[in-house]
């Protein structure tokens, strides 16, 4: 343990210079990858929760289940082959990884919502948007952060991978370090890595935090 | 206020309303009462249009809704379920300010409405505007439910078993609480039950059905002396003499006839309030034919005689059942 400690200093130290160039190299394909998943899986949640698309959501949530269950490598191996080497196969790869968790989540924190609650809303004279943005998704919002926060944390992780398609990243420090056999630099990379992900997390629960409503928080207490 | 004619709801081959009509007129609490499953929420909802009728026509203050947009519709009729349904991500002044919001009201106006409701339920302002849901009890949730129902000041109310989930001694201290705001208010109110003892004790008329139609309506006097049906006999159950006893007052039989001389001195005073149910039950424990009734300030109101109860039971003795 005691060596440990003293390799990763010592890997930290020389190379933190490209820790520091890596890791926002890093963050940028996982923001990239994840907005863009955000920005497709959250509508499609929404939309895969409504009754009206029950049929066509069985379908869609099979795709994404297969999306899901290809290994992150061969994955990013496809990716390669359509999008061609560097960080657009990359980002491309971890935008399919992300869309599952998200999806699912959002789609089945609208379903949760209690149907009297709903009942409630119709009947007080709430337009079926308006029972969407101020009942349901409030209400749902603790399940679709859950599932955001999986997958940033699917996608943070997998994202050293992306070295491997010449996406970049800390992957560089990770590969690079077991190829030339160089512990500090790999330990470098590993435990920066595992930062980023923890760092990210926590970002992402104060943001929870800021968005859910006091009333739920007081509610998942008692 | 409200009438009903000739309602009919299907689902598929089931028939959920058949040939509903009926009318309730403004100021009056209208019980839709029955066993679970015979169409009486069916009913209440095809009239915020929460369900589409298949047939006939609903008329709010002579105007058919048919005719009226669903959502302004809905926004001008208040609505208490079982549940509650408190929007749990909303303090309680958000959520009585629910339909002033969709209607536009001013910020200031409505949460003065707020705080005046919440008065009006009897709960302190202070205290329980900022609280969320999750802080009240099952209670506090109901009133703060019946002044969301409120808010926009709607004359129709509708109330989907709205204390059925409160325990029987809460269930009580709010029925009477409904009543006196209902006194303050004076809403037109459509209130479904199958708590045939809620029923008697809160509705001007009553609403029993069976199987998607109504087996009778009429008052719940009607319904306890005069059963139109085997199975309105049987709802109303086998002591229905003894519910009818709960729906008058001593003040109803005394009269100024004294006991006959000789007999036995007044041992009983009862409150002109007092449900004869009650009364009876007294003298019979006490093995007297009458006792004196004197109000709240001891004052002689008249005397109640055994024998005037049970005439008053005598006007309906004889049941329609056939």
């Amino acid at each position: 343990m005691p060596e440990f400690i003293s390799r990763l200093s010592v890997g930290l130290e020389r190379y933190w210079g490209d820790i520091s160039y890596l890791s926002v190299q890093h963050l940028q394909i996982v923001a990239i990858s994840a907005v863009l998943a955000l920005l497709v899986a959250l509508p499609l949640g929404v939309w895969m929760s409504r009754a009206a698309s029950q049929r066509h959501a069985m379908a869609c949530m099979q795709f994404l289940n297969v999306g899901q269950a290809i290994p992150k490598l061969a994955l990013l191996a496809l990716a390669m082959s359509f999008v061609g080497v560097g960080s657009g196969a990359a980002i491309f790869a971890l935008w399919v990884a992300t869309l599952l968790p998200v999806a699912v989540n959002t789609c089945e924190g609208l379903r949760a919502v209690p149907r009297h609650l709903i009942e409630a809303a119709e009947a007080m004279g709430m337009t079926p948007a308006q029972v969407l943005w101020k009942v349901e998704i409030p209400n749902a919002m603790n399940v679709i952060f859950a599932g955001i926060r999986t997958a940033l944390a699917i996608n943070v992780g997998t994202a050293p991978l992306a070295f491997l398609v010449g996406g970049g990243g800390l992957g560089e420090l990770i590969f690079t370090g077991i190829d030339l056999n160089d512990f500090d630099m790999m330990l470098a990379g590993a435990v920066s890595t595992a930062l980023l992900a923890i760092a990210v997390d926590l970002a992402c629960g104060l943001v929870q935090n800021l968005s859910v409503s006091r009333g739920l928080r007081l509610a998942g207490r008692v | 206020m409200i009438q009903i004619e000739h309602l009919s709801k299907t689902f598929g081959a089931i028939t959920a309303v058949e040939d509903v009509s009926l009318s309730v007129a403004e100021g009056q609490i209208c019980i839709l009462l029955g066993p679970s499953g015979c169409g009486k929420t069916t009913t209440l909802k095809m009239i915020n249009r929460l369900i589409a009728p298949t047939s006939g026509t609903i008329r709010i203050a002579g105007r058919d809704t048919a005719e009226l947009d669903s959502v302004t519709l809905k926004r001008s009729i208040g609505y208490v379920i079982q549940q509650v349904g408190l929007f749990p991500n909303m303090t309680v002044e958000d959520n009585i300010c629910v339909v002033p919001n969709l209607l536009g009201w001013d910020k200031t106006k409505s949460r003065k409405r707020a705080a005046e409701l919440l008065e009006v339920v009897a709960l302190d302002p202070a205290m329980f505007l900022q609280r969320y849901p999750c802080e009240l009890s099952g209670g506090q949730q109901q009133r703060v439910g019946v002044a969301r129902a409120l808010a926009a000041d709607p004359p129709v109310m509708l109330m989907d078993e709205p204390f059925g989930a409160i325990d029987p001694i809460n269930r009580e201290v709010i029925q009477d609480e409904f009543m006196r705001i209902q006194r303050q208010v004076g809403k037109t109110v459509l209130f479904v039950s199958h708590d045939i003892d809620e029923a008697m004790k809160m509705a001007d008329c009553v609403a029993l059905f069976h199987d998607g139609r109504i087996e009778q309506f009429g008052t719940p006097d009607d319904l306890l002396a005069q059963p139109a049906s085997e199975f309105v006999a049987s709802f109303m159950g086998g002591d229905r003499v003894m519910k009818r006893l709960r729906l008058m007052r001593s003040v109803d039989v005394a009269s100024q006839v004294p006991p006959r001389q000789g007999g036995s001195p007044a041992q009983l005073v009862v409150k002109p309030g007092d449900d004869l149910r009650q009364v009876l039950s007294q003298l019979l424990g006490c093995g007297q034919d009458w006792a004196l009734c004197n109000d709240s300030e001891g004052r002689f109101v008249g005397y109640v005689h055994q024998a005037d109860i049970l005439a008053r039971l005598a006007d309906h003795t004889t049941p329609r059942v056939h």
